[in-house]
């Protein structure tokens, strides 16, 4: 195949359910969710860490949809945890009682990654498109501290809720968290359904860059920072997934292995599934990980660009949606001749009027 | 918090979430926490073997010392400069020393 077997990627982002209590209008999960009956069984799982961790995985994210709606949580957890994988546990925090998180802390879970929609329950709730859910979180985080485990509390932000910085800030520091992630909304699945209602303005995106530069001073020592930047207003893109199968396989409920979760809109790709094919022999010789995997697919300016090995291009995904063309330049970029495009759309997302949301739900097309 | 310097009777320790591991398959050591990955140098591998919420910096820099012949208080420093480092970014903590 391609020159030299690819390095092992560093992490699996297991996808275990797209089901889930909540209805965030800027959901990365695809606009055609799995059902139930379409999900991969707990012994596929198990085996599918064994293989991981034979690879040389070194980290596991149990994600979603929500990851505690699985029966078999806490033993998938489990085995991860006997294979040496280091465990992170991605929830909405909704759609189970908070003591079921016992078991797998007890399993060893190294990590529970918090989500919130925003500081005020009224406002968070109706992101959310539940009621009552911002109580169920704050529940949770007791929960959560009580076990002694370690949280990261993950707050995304746009234009309804940019202005919050340091208030969600404040509110980690509440609930003990020892990470905060700030992640701007990323324009994949539900989200490009939503651009014009969650697009934030130039100005509130630069009121947001000096946010966290001071909430970052104010908290250094007791809190770590990490922030996911908006790449519309920018002039590089950002180096998605650390590069196309260099880092991270991402395995969706029904088993099919993606260099990135948003893979599945580039039409051309066909996905191995893990059911039928082992991990490693997808990671290395899979046409979809071999489609943007290094430099040699690129075209100018990429090609002869210098930052094409700090960036690699940006995101494929981004392009296929502005240029039509995944091996496109990232439009981010200001090289690309599509960057004022996407600079105009922005510009006017940013300020349409913004009527309701259109919430993810489950069989939508 | 942790804010205050490093001092020699501190014990550091590896709190819950952060994972010190030699990883088989890729034949290397990892220290580990939230959505951090270090590949510690044969120096850090060393230091990092030996917090264990029981021995304090001095301890540590001492025994390090012997091993390796090596002047202590230059290791004392190194191992000073580690934890603080660390600290800042919460991948260690300070246990209370058992009296
Ligand atoms: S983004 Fe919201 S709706 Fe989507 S999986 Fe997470 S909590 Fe559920
Ligand atoms: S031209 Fe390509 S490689 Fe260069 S900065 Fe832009 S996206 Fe990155």
């Amino acid at each position: 195949m391609s020159a030299p077997a690819p390095a092992p990627p560093m992490a699996l982002l297991a996808e275990l359910t797209h089901r889930c209590a909540l209805k965030c209008p800027y959901c990365s999960n695809p606009l055609e969710l799995e059902r139930r009956s379409s999900e991969l069984d707990t012994s596929t799982w198990l085996r599918l860490i064994d293989e991981a961790a034979a690879m040389g995985v070194l980290q596991i994210s149990f994600s979603g949809g929500e990851p505690m709606l699985r029966p078999d949580i806490a033993v998938l957890v489990s085995r991860a945890v006997e294979r040496g994988l280091y465990t992170n546990l991605i929830t909405s925090g909704v759609g189970f009682a908070p003591e079921a998180l016992e078991r797998v802390a007890q399993a060893g879970l190294d990590h529970v990654q918090l989500s919130v929609q925003g500081v005020e329950d009224a406002a968070a709730d109706h992101v959310a498109g539940l009621p009552g859910s911002a109580a169920r979180k704050r529940l949770l985080a007791g929960e959560i501290a009580r076990l002694g485990l370690r949280l990261t509390l993950n707050a995304v932000v746009h234009r309804g809720n940019v202005a919050q910085i340091p208030a969600l800030v404040r509110l980690a520091e509440d609930w003990g968290a020892a990470r905060v992630e700030i992640a701007h909304v990323q324009y994949y699945g539900w989200a490009v359904a939503n651009r014009d209602r969650l697009m934030p303005t130039r100005a509130q995106v630069e009121r947001a860059t000096a946010d966290l530069a001071a909430e970052r001073a104010r908290t250094a020592g007791r809190l770590v920072i990490d922030a996911v930047l908006p790449d519309y207003y920018a002039s590089y893109p950002k180096p998605c997934m650390g590069g196309w199968g260099a880092r991270h396989i991402n395995v969706t409920p029904a088993g099919k292995a993606l260099p990135c979760h948003a893979a599945e809109t580039i039409p051309h790709l066909v996905f191995d599934n893990v059911r039928d094919r082992p991990l490693a022999e997808i990671w290395r010789d899979s046409a979809a990980f071999n489609a943007y995997r290094g430099t040699d697919w690129m075209r100018d300016p990429c090609r002869s660009c210098e930052r094409r090995e700090r960036d690699f291009g940006g995101c494929r995904c981004q392009a296929l949606l502005f240029a039509g063309d995944a091996a496109a330049t990232d439009p981010a970029c200001r090289l690309s001749p599509l960057h004022a495009d996407m600079l105009a759309v922005a510009t006017r997302d940013s300020t349409a009027d913004a009527d309701a949301y259109v919430f993810r739900t489950p069989g939508r097309r | 918090m942790s804010a205050a310097p490093v001092r020699g009777d501190d014990v550091p320790a590896l709190p819950r979430g952060v994972r010190l591991q030699f990883n088989e398959a890729r034949g290397q050591w990892f220290l580990q926490g939230p959505e951090r990955v270090f590949e510690p140098d044969e120096i850090a591998v060393e230091i990092l073997k030996r917090i264990d919420g029981v021995r304090t910096v001095d301890v540590i820099a001492r025994g390090l010392a012997a091993e390796f012949a090596a002047p202590e208080d230059e290791i004392s420093a190194d191992v000073a400069a580690f934890v603080t480092e660390l600290l800042a970014i919460r991948m260690l903590e300070r246990r209370e020393p058992s009296a």
